[in-house]
């Protein structure tokens, strides 16, 4: 170890401490709802059960290396999502600490929120959840090379953020939320020429408990402010 | 840079963990065995020392998540001490802190174990 340098290697990766979420520049068109001020939640927080959902696939013939997967991956994250989830990074881009609006449809629900770039390397990144959200975690897009091909990943750890969202995931919307991650990484494969392979996909339940102290969380549900504000629309002035 | 692990015991139903090193997903394995060797003697408190810890990265903080749910099922409790301001911010950030009790040094641990 070299004591001389107290820097760890890894402490540009990380973003600094912050209590609440402060968003940056975005375009006009962006809604910025449920985020500004918010706390940002972890796997340990939250109410439902724990999952870990594990997303990957094999760029078979692409000659890209994990770097340059993950760095079109960053430039390009926005476009790689379904139509109905759109995602407005900062001006600052994917980099730690900047805060991504994200303006989606659950199951035909406006939902207003965004994540928070937790971490972020030359191969991998990972987006945190802040409260109000659909789920409480993490979600990490990653790529390394595996027997001369680069394989990419996405990778989730997350639980529902309250009751309601539960529920919501029971009823179609855990299904609806696999299909984004199948998207996105079928879009990071065609970016780089790679249309005929398939998603493997896995998941485990982590802990099966509910978090019944965080039940009350429904107050910061975004889904719920979403759908108010949308509703309050025409009695605004702007 | 890889990952090594000691388990040691500190006392009756108590033992330590000695973390240096990178953490990652890489390190489940490694993390895992040294766990199981840790409670394999009945410790109900397993401390975490990461004084010696010199890496970390997203995978690794998924990591101790999954051994403090693994802590919480069996009935174990987990403490972390040595950790360096930078990774003590991390542990906040990720609200790791918010479960996990965080002393200063090993005796501090030990004392509130």
């Amino acid at each position: 170890m070299d004591t001389s340098d107290p820097t760890p290697r890894d402490a540009a990766n990380w973003a600094r401490k912050s209590e609440a979420l402060k968003v940056g520049d975005l375009p006009a068109e962006a809604v910025n709802l449920n985020v500004e001020g918010r706390r940002v939640v972890g796997p340990l927080q939250g109410f439902g059960q724990l999952w870990q959902k594990t997303y990957r696939l094999r760029l078979e013939g692409c000659a890209a290396t994990p770097e340059e997967v993950v760095a079109a991956w960053k430039e390009h994250f926005p476009e790689f999502q379904p139509p109905q989830n759109r995602f407005f990074p900062s001006v600052a881009g994917v980099a730690p600490g900047e805060v991504v609006l994200i303006n989606a449809s659950l199951q035909g629900m406006p939902v207003q929120t965004g994540v928070m770039v937790l971490y972020a390397d030359e191969v991998s990144f990972t987006l945190m959840t802040p409260e109000g959200h659909p789920e409480s975690g993490w979600v990490t897009f990653s790529a390394w090379e595996e027997q001369g091909c680069t394989i990419a990943q996405v990778q989730s750890m997350a639980r529902a953020n309250d009751p309601i969202y539960e529920i919501g995931f029971a009823l179609g919307g855990s299904a609806a939320q696999e299909a984004i991650w199948r998207h996105v990484l079928l879009s990071l494969a065609a970016h780089h020429g790679v249309t005929e392979q398939p998603v493997q996909f896995e998941k485990q339940c982590v802990d099966r408990q509910l978090q019944w102290d965080q039940a009350g969380n429904i107050r910061h549900n975004a889904a719920i402010r979403s759908l108010l504000y949308a509703l309050g629309r025409p009695f605004r002035r702007n | 840079m890889s990952t090594s692990i000691k388990a040691r015991r500190a006392g009756s139903g108590i033992s330590i963990l000695d973390i240096s090193g990178d953490i990652t997903s890489g390190s489940e394995a490694v993390l895992m065995s040294a766990y199981n060797e840790a409670v394999a003697h009945g410790a109900k408190t397993v401390v975490l020392n990461f004084a010696g810890l010199e890496y970390m990265n997203s995978g690794g903080i998924g990591l101790l998540v999954t051994l403090l749910i693994r802590a919480k099922r069996a009935n174990q409790r987990l403490l972390a001490c040595g950790l360096s301001e930078h990774y003590r911010q991390i542990f906040d950030l990720t609200r790791l802190s918010d479960t996990i009790g965080i002393y200063a040094d090993e005796t501090a641990a030990l004392q509130a174990a």
